[in-house]
Order: C-alpha cells, then structure tokens, then sequence
C-alpha cells in the first residue's frame, strides 16, 4: 500500500509531474522499439536469442514484429547480398517515420569477411543507418546495449513533427 | 610424382623448395581392375566415341563427345542403372585450351557405383540439356549459365539461378575478378538510387581496415590527433604518444616516449 501512497507535499501539493511533451513522447517511443525482424544470416540467430527467453528484449519494451509498417527499427542481422538490396531499400521505405536503423555485426557494417563480388560492402550503402554493432556475430548482450543505445538517442531527439526526414540522399 | 619430404622446417624451405615440382597427381587406375566399370565402359564403346577412360579413387571417369552427352545419359540411366544425377557443372580452361570441361557426376544404388562423365565444349558452344533425364539437371543447368554463362539448349528455364536477372557476368569465370568488376561494384546504387547516385554515394571501401587520416570524424589519427570534426590539411601537429592521466602509473612513466630510445630503421 505504501508505495501507491500520493505524497500531497510534494510538487505543490497536486499529485501531478510536470514535464515536457518530448519527454512524455520520447518516454513512450524509448520504451516499445519495436523491431522489424530482419535476420539475413548467422546474425540473425544472436538476434533471435537476443528476442527468446534467456535475454528477453520484451521487458525493453522491444517485440520482433514481421511487418515493416508496425516497426520502428529495423535490425539488420547478417550478410546483405546485392540481390537483396533493393528489398531492404523497399522494407526500410515502408516503415514509418520516425525509424531507426540497427546494422549488426561486421556484415552488416562493411561486408565484414565476404570481400567479394554479391556482397553490399555496408548497408549504410542503402539506408541510414544509426547504430553499428561490432562483432561477428555480436553477442546478444552487445545488441542489447545496442538497443539501450537507441533508447538513449531517442530520448535524446526532439519529439515534434517537424524532424528531419532521414534518407540517404 | 616425387618422393615425399618433411617441409616443416620454415628455415630450411629454400633448400628443399623443389623448382621442378610437379603437384601431385590423384592415381589413375585402369578400368580392366573393375569389372562392372569394365562391362559398363564395354557398353560405352559399342555405342559412342570414348576418348579416356580410368578409375580414380573408385570412380569411373570417361570423356565423351559433347555431342553425345543426352544419348550417353540416356543410355546410363535406362541400360546401366545409374538412375541418379548428383552432379553437374563445369571447369573453366579458357585459359589452358579455350574450352570447358563439363561434367556429369552419375550413381547408380544397384550397382552402388559412382561414374562421372566428361566432355568439352569451345567457348559460346552450347550443350545440350539433360534435364529430360534426371530433374536435378534443371537447377544444375541454370547455375552452370548463372556462373559461366554456359547455355543448354531445350532447357525449359535457363534464367540465372543465384544471381539477380539483371547481372552482367559471370562469376565463376577464372577472369571474373573476385571483388567484381565495375557494373557489380555500382549494381546495388545504380538500380537504388540510379547512376547520379554515384558520386554521392562513392565507391565501396574494400579494405574494411582502412584509416583514413584526413577523416576527423570517424577515426583518430594515433599520435596526431585533433579534435572531431576538424578539417585537415595534412599538416596536423605530432602529439606525443602518452596516456591522458598526468602522472600516473609507473609503467606509463617508464614508457614514456621523450625518455625511451626509438627505433626507426626497421632493419636494424
Ligand atoms: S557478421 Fe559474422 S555472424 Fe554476422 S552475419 Fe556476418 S558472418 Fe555471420
């Protein structure tokens, strides 16, 4: 009982929080990224472990949705092949503003090991990208933080309408 | 093939580094030491032209005509029981004999044999299909076009298989580069964002270890650096290689750059 308990002295005496609305915005945007699954390779796996029960991203707030237009981030796992690059431009398109963008592990990042001829060398080639992610795969603790990271900046950004549109060119 | 030494002394490698060498070689058996290999190759011979036949490594090897290659799978299937296409593809030699050696890998469970048929083809000579006679040929075919731009005539659907429809190229040629030539370098940007994008864009960084010293933003150039964002000219002043902490700890004192020697001839 004790802790639901309205302390009237505080704050003048009303049981009100004075804030700003990018804070109240930004808390809720900060507190459910949801992430649009996008495993492409061995990544993808640390992803998925990163999504189930032993590091639980739900209680971030993050919930793996299969639909880019439910999305806010979208986490790159893997291996980008230049076949599949106009799809991640599409995807990336269909998510709605505000978004961010996840590249994890060195695939995602530069190409990492696969220096050859099908590989996108960074999807940063293709859509802006916010976060880099280092490893191969990153753990999931690493996308975690990641995620913290992301939570962080958006906490950070402004909240109204009239934020900068992010595109690549 | 020459006698076998020990190379694992590194130091003495020029000594036994053998000029001559002659890269081992996978030996070659008659086909008279089988006799299912010796009846089928029998069969063979009553029929089509054999150029070479031999066992290695229990399988049988024969080079047949290119021409012939429907017939001699027809054939193997229907008469000799190898009822399975496993394999196929092709090698490239265009630049050993301007040909390609293609290859069919066949196993029959009767027998529980493994034969592999060869031919080969000039450069922009079609072969023909096999895909009437065992289905896995269809897939087989249209990777063999993807990778080497090898067609197959009356294949239903010769389309690349693993690289986009709109490729230039192909890959697995021994002159195809391997980080890709210019049309694979832009594919991605041109068919994104169209040519105009190139130059805003820039070309792909292959070297993913790469610093560049005139980037401020993203890397710190080690014993020159200056703050973010600054724009550089080349001419960024030295800092002496030390950590931030004053004073600190002893062995940061003892390797104190002004106090120790340093080397720069390499070879010293
Ligand atoms: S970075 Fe490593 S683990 Fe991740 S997709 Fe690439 S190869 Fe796989």
């Amino acid at each position: 009982m004790a802790q639901h308990k309205v302390n009237y002295s505080q704050d003048g005496g009303l049981p009100v929080a004075l804030t700003t609305i990018d804070k109240v915005v930004n808390w809720g945007r900060s507190n459910s990224v949801w992430a649009l699954t996008y495993g492409l390779a061995c990544c993808g796996i640390e992803m998925m472990a990163s999504g189930a029960s032993r590091f639980d991203f739900d209680r971030y707030g993050t919930i793996f949705r299969a639909s880019p237009r439910q999305s806010d981030v979208m986490i790159v796992a893997g291996t980008l092949t230049k076949k599949h690059a106009e799809f991640i431009k599409r995807l990336y398109d269909q998510m709605a503003e505000p978004r961010w963008v996840i590249s994890m592990g060195s695939c995602a990042n530069t190409g990492g090991m696969f220096n050859t001829y099908s590989t996108v060398q960074g999807v940063d080639r293709i859509i802006p990208v916010d976060l880099y992610l280092p490893g191969c795969a990153p753990r999931p603790e690493t996308l975690q933080y990641g995620v913290m990271l992301l939570q962080k900046k958006i906490r950070a950004q402004k909240a109204d309408k009239s934020q900068v549109k992010k595109r690549l060119i | 093939m020459r006698t076998y030494k020990p190379k694992d002394n590194v130091q003495a490698k020029p000594y036994y580094t053998d000029r001559f060498y002659v890269s081992p070689q996978v030996p070659k058996q008659d086909v008279s030491s089988d006799e299912v290999f010796a009846s089928d190759l029998t069969v063979l011979k009553e029929n089509f032209t054999i150029h070479d036949a031999y066992i290695q490594i229990g399988q049988m090897v024969v080079y047949i005509n290119a021409s012939d290659n429907y017939k001699v799978l027809k054939l193997l299937r229907d008469k000799l029981d190898y009822t399975q296409l496993s394999e196929m593809s092709a090698i490239d030699w265009l630049a050993k004999q301007n040909q390609f050696e293609i290859f069919y890998q066949l196993l029959s469970m009767e027998k529980r044999k493994r034969i592999r048929i060869k031919c080969f083809i000039d450069k922009d000579e079609a072969i023909n299909s096999v895909e009437k006679l065992f289905r896995s040929a269809d897939w087989s075919e249209r990777e063999m076009y993807d990778m080497f731009g090898i067609k197959a005539n009356n294949h239903p659907f010769l389309k690349r298989i693993l690289m986009p429809y709109d490729w230039e190229g192909y890959p697995l040629l021994k002159t195809y580069p391997l980080e890709g030539d210019e049309f694979a370098a832009w594919y991605e940007v041109d068919k994104i964002y169209g040519k105009e994008a190139r130059e805003i864009i820039g070309p792909e960084i292959r070297d993913t270890a790469r610093v560049d010293r005139y980037d401020s933003e993203r890397f710190a150039r080690l014993g020159h650096e200056v703050p973010k964002g600054t724009k550089i000219t080349g001419n960024e002043q030295k800092q002496p290689l030390a950590y931030q902490e004053e004073g600190g700890v002893f062995m940061i004192d003892k390797f104190d750059e002004n106090k120790s020697i340093i080397i720069t001839d390499r070879d010293r």
